[in-house]
């Protein structure tokens, strides 16, 4: 072994490098005369960091080095649609207009943003075929606790209260049941069949006059188009009960068809995914719901809409309405305004064919890493695939190699790892998505870098199990993390 | 893997002593759950439990999982020391891991150790 | 204009691959009926035309920076934020990086997200902080969530206190409508409580959750101690939801015994923007964080002995936990977290004390000049922070048209939301406004008071 002469790349923490009396900004002094403190409700002492502005500027740039981003390279995260994200977005979100608006401003001073908005309810109809749009939520799953309190109070509205199943396949995401589950519903699992459809005969079985409905995320998390569909939805339908859509795969569906033709009751987009707003290693996303007629009075107050109609030269003054059945104001504000103008920003420069081809290509990157890939991993449910799929992350003849070292190991070829162990419905689970915005070069070196691996497991396997090597970070233990529990640099004396 | 002889055992892999009334989940269960880093009784003394109904909630560093009761009966004692110390279940699970102590139960409808061994060994593959 | 960087002869070569002819062919599993629909959507622009059409959108609003002088707060706050802040979150390196479920490539956004936990740990007084809620109305809805896994449901009524922002109350009872929970105290036409002390006849050995603000809406401050130990008394649990620029100044929510200190953490940095997105912060004590959602970054450290930071205790979440786990939260608010921690490293304690001392300063200098013009007058006389209520002598929306025409905009109509609280209106006054700003406001309301 050689002797490791690298310096410690750890960067100090925003605690350890404060030195007493220092600060990155002062404010101008007061220019009214002071006011009397409130003795008795004044804090003793106020324990945060002091940084100069360099100290602190430097000390984000050296953490920023540290993560793998999409400006880096290919992010293939099943689900998550890691596209790349336009730069005139950033710039459109921060016109002082956008960014410096009060959210109670008096619409008449914020035409820009209603209009805006507006604008984006529209668009989001038009490509998805629903008739109401809200863009209250703020992510995925609030769009889905938003749809689920929507599905219950309509059957709750027309008398019907003994609803309370909802039916979620095997393969769904963890938001879909914690979503059901927060409002009050018992969760009723239905089996995927040999092809990665939803069984029929067993969705059948669960289908009953207690069924609130069923969430189903299509193209599936398998990355598979459900071949029954329409059957699907009209046996949910017979029962009385509703469909919701998890619209975390709609990149795939762009331009290609519109679940509210397809017998969608509601769904949510995901502007974070689908409409290329950053994730932000996290967040924010924004999670707008769209519905169909007969929903439209349950959508969260308010939604934007035209208050006053234009005349000759007076144009529509835009505004809040509220629904008449509405299920209530599920954020506040507006929702996250930032992100629907990137979104919007999208939008318009792609226009009908441009979002097409957007979901062309999706499709055509991910069929091509599986046709490269195929006879290397083995491919659970082998049929042309959707903007993602799904390998299994093991071999017979590498016995203890798991999906995990595969997606450890692809660090070292400087590849973010595809999303694993999710669905849970496949064993030892890599989910690929690689988007629409990768060329070829890029998912070939990709595609070379899986087939390595898949042969190093067989002839070096020590060199997964260690892996990432050239990373600045190792594998962590988890467990220390979650038996010691720091979970804070610096712990407060705590009043009990 | 630990299966004692002596103990009975649940299809959701838990063990039920029926010579001191003490339940718990099995060696398999903990292997399967991996590091153990949370557990919550969610029964207590005085408490009638019946026989596949939660009595805890585990969770560990990459799963969670419910235990459920092993057969109908009442609770007599929880592990009061599982709260704080939740590795006890991967470390110990037969013995300081046991989680609720319960009186006058009926067995009839658990497995034997052999018979446990080879549900085990079943799901395996 | 698409991102789609494919030549035409690479294509090719990908279906050829594929086994396919042509790109229509990939979609044989989509209904024949529904395929390919013609969306009626504007023709695509350039980007030269987008930000052409993007900047005549923007400058259809009128700006607080530009063409209005701002008096509103009511939750959202005008403060200033440092260039650095900005400048650091554009970095692609952060706002292009997913949830940091592969430490060994994400240790910024998680030691970040680590720093963020202890910032707001520090600043309300409490042990631990998740990495973020949407916003300060949902961030108190996840206190609701919490408080109800704590006692495992056997608690079902939530003492809300009026005082309380309309907008989270809404949301509360948006999210808890399936829930079977009760939500006592949150009667707006009732007349409000002058003192916190008077829902404390409320809370009972069914109560799970006393929820509470601070300031609260109408910018009053109390020291809820007593309130916390009355709740603590009967089991309960008690949530504050707090101003983070106040907490430059005041009493910790921890100091009064909070179990959990919750709220918006949009005066951290985050440019107003329309209402979002903004930032939820959640701090509780330790003992509670298994029943805690969200996302936790804890230390460890990796197989090179270096200290490092991993997601913890993810068998809490949705993704593990599905339909029991607390919470369905899974994307959060980690970009407006971390401005939130560059705000507060930049300030530190000396900045964000002087900050919090502007405001009040300010704010009780505009209260004391409105109170002086004939016709209006304090809505309380309780101890304010930077927001305060007043008489008017005339209907809100009046003055406030009025205002506007003098380029000011004005306070919140109180009577929206409180039938009892009729003209009364509510100002913001941050370290933004200058003294002839506040000089010209009262200016302008003494005219509108003798028009
Ligand atoms: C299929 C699916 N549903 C729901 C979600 C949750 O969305 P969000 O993180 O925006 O809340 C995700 C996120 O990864 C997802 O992949």
């Amino acid at each position: 072994m050689t002797e490791n002469l690298a310096v410690s790349i750890v960067e100090p923490t925003i605690y350890d490098l404060s030195s007493p009396g220092r600060t990155g900004v002062t404010f101008p002094a007061p220019d009214v005369p002071k006011a009397e403190l409130p003795q008795g409700l004044l804090r003793s002492d106020l324990p945060l960091p002091e940084l100069g502005e360099v100290d602190v500027v430097r000390h984000y740039t050296n953490l920023s080095t540290f993560n793998y981003n999409v400006d880096n390279g290919l992010y293939p995260l099943g689900s998550c649609t890691m596209k790349y994200n336009p730069k005139i977005n950033e710039d459109t979100a921060r016109l002082p207009g956008f960014a410096f608006a009060h959210p109670l401003q008096p619409v008449e001073t914020v035409q820009g943003n209603l209009v805006l908005m507006y604008q984006l309810q529209e668009w989001l109809k038009e490509i998805s075929g629903f008739a109401a749009v809200t863009l209250q939520p703020a992510a995925g799953a609030h769009g889905e606790l938003t749809g689920v309190l929507i599905m219950h109070a309509y059957h709750n509205s027309r008398g019907d209260i003994k609803r309370k199943k909802m039916l979620i396949p095997d393969s769904a995401h963890g938001t879909n049941p914690a979503s059901s589950s927060m409002s009050g519903l018992e969760v009723v699992q239905i089996p995927s069949d040999g092809r990665g459809n939803l069984d029929l005969a067993a969705l059948k079985a669960a289908c009953d006059e207690t069924v609130v409905g069923l969430m189903l995320t299509n193209p599936n998390t398998l990355g598979l188009f459900d071949e029954h569909l329409e059957e699907a939805i009209q046996i949910v339908h017979t029962c009385g009960g509703l469909v919701y859509g998890d619209g975390a795969n709609l990149n795939a569906l762009l331009g290609i068809i519109r679940p509210g033709d397809m017998g969608f009751d509601l769904m949510h987009f995901n502007l974070h995914k689908t409409f290329s707003t950053p994730h932000g290693g996290g967040g924010p996303g924004s999670g707008p719901v769209g519905v169909s007629e007969k929903l439209a009075d349950f959508l969260p107050s308010p939604i934007i809409g035209i208050v006053e109609e234009g005349q000759d030269d007076r144009l529509p003054l835009y505004g809040f309405l509220s629904p008449a059945k509405s299920i209530g104001r599920i954020k506040s504000f507006n929702g996250h305004f930032g992100m629907f103008v990137r979104a919007y920003t999208y939008i318009a420069m792609h226009g009908a064919e441009g979002l097409r081809e957007i979901a062309e290509y999706a499709v055509l990157n991910a069929n091509y890493i599986k046709a490269r890939l195929n006879g290397k991993y083995a491919i659970p449910y082998d049929r042309t695939c959707m903007h993602e799929f799904v390998v299994e992350g093991q071999w017979a003849a590498a016995p203890g190699v798991r999906a995990l070292d595969i997606a450890k190991r692809l660090m070292d070829y400087e590849f973010h790892p595809p999303t694993n162990y999710f669905p849970l419905i496949v064993h030892e689970a890599l989910m690929i998505e690689p988007t629409e915005t990768e060329n070829k070069a890029t998912l070939d070196a990709f595609a070379d870098a899986l087939i390595k691996i898949a042969e190093e497991a067989k002839t070096q396997p020590e060199l997964l199990k260690e892996a990432p090597h050239k990373t600045p970070f190792g594998r962590m233990d988890e467990v220390k993390a979650a038996r010691d529990l720091v979970l804070c640099c610096w712990l407060p004396e705590v009043n009990e | 893997m630990n299966i004692p002889a002596n103990l009975k055992y649940t299809k959701t892999d838990e063990w039920f002593d029926p010579s001191t009334g003490k339940a718990g989940l099995t060696d398999y269960a903990q292997s399967q759950l991996s590091d153990i880093v949370f557990v919550e009784i969610v029964v207590a003394v005085g408490d009638a439990v019946k026989s596949g109904k939660p009595i805890a909630s585990v969770e560990s560093v990459k799963a969670a999982a419910e235990s459920y009761a092993p057969v109908t009966a009442k609770v007599a004692a929880i592990n009061e020391g599982l709260a704080d110390n939740p590795e006890i279940l991967n470390s110990d699970p037969y013995g300081k891991g046991w989680m609720i102590e319960i009186e006058g139960a009926d067995v009839s409808g658990l497995m034997d150790a052999g018979a446990y061994t080879k549900y085990c060994e079943e799901r395996s593959h | 204009m698409t991102f789609i960087p494919h030549a035409p002869k690479e294509r090719d070569a990908m279906l050829k691959t594929i086994g396919v002819k042509s790109l229509e062919d990939l979609f044989k599993d989509i209904p024949e009926k529904h395929r390919f629909p013609n969306l009626h959507l504007p023709k695509a622009l350039t980007e030269m035309e987008a930000a052409a059409e993007l900047g005549e959108l923007a400058l259809g609003n009128e700006n607080i920076r530009t063409d209005l002088v701002c008096f509103l707060g009511a939750g959202a706050y005008n403060h200033y934020i440092p260039a650095a802040v900005d400048h650091i979150l554009r970095r692609s390196e952060f706002s292009t990086a997913y949830t940091p479920y592969q430490p060994e490539i994400s240790q910024g956004t998680l030691q970040a997200t680590f720093e963020y936990q202890s910032l707001i740990a520090a600043l309300t007084g409490m042990e631990v902080s998740n990495a973020s809620h949407y916003d300060g109305a949902t961030a108190v809805a996840e206190a609701v969530n919490m408080a109800f896994a704590q006692f495992r449901g056997k608690r079902t009524k939530v003492v809300l206190s009026p005082a309380v922002n309309p907008q989270y109350r809404a949301v509360v009872r948006t999210y808890t409508q399936d829930m079977g929970l009760s939500i006592e105290g949150d009667d707006p036409s009732a007349k409000l409580a002058p003192d916190p002390q008077t829902l404390i006849p409320l809370i009972n050995d069914n109560t799970a959750l006393v929820i509470l603000q601070y300031p609260d809406f109408f910018g009053r401050i109390y020291d809820f101690t007593a309130l916390v130990e009355a709740a603590h008394s009967q089991g309960a649990l008690v949530c504050i939801a707090a101003n983070p620029i106040a907490l430059g100044l005041l009493k910790t929510p921890g100091e009064m015994g909070a179990d959990i200190v919750a709220g918006e953490g949009q005066p951290l940095g985050i440019p107003l923007s329309y209402g979002g997105p903004y930032l939820g912060f959640f701090a509780t004590r330790k003992k509670y964080i298994h029943k805690m959602a969200g996302r936790l970054v804890g230390e460890t450290v990796d197989n090179r002995s270096q200290r490092a930071y991993v997601l913890t205790l993810t068998a809490r979440e949705q993704h593990i936990k599905r339909e029991r786990a607390t919470s369905n939260i899974c994307s959060n608010q980690g970009l407006m977290a971390l401005a939130a921690a560059i705000y507060l490293a930049l300030l530190g304690p000396q900045g964000l004390r002087q900050v919090a001392e502007l405001c009040y300063h300010k704010a009780h200098y505009a209260a004391e000049k409105i109170a002086e013009v004939p016709g209006y007058s304090p809505g309380f006389a309780t101890p304010f922070f930077h927001e305060f209520t007043i008489h008017c002598p005339k209907p809100v929306a009046e003055i406030n048209a009025h205002l506007l025409e003098h380029g000011f905009l004005g306070g919140y109509d109180l009577g929206q939301d409180y039938p009892g609280l009729k003209d009364q209106m509510l100002l913001a006054v941050t370290e933004m406004n200058t003294k002839e700003e506040i000089d010209a406001l009262v200016d302008v309301l003494a005219e509108v008071a003798h028009d």
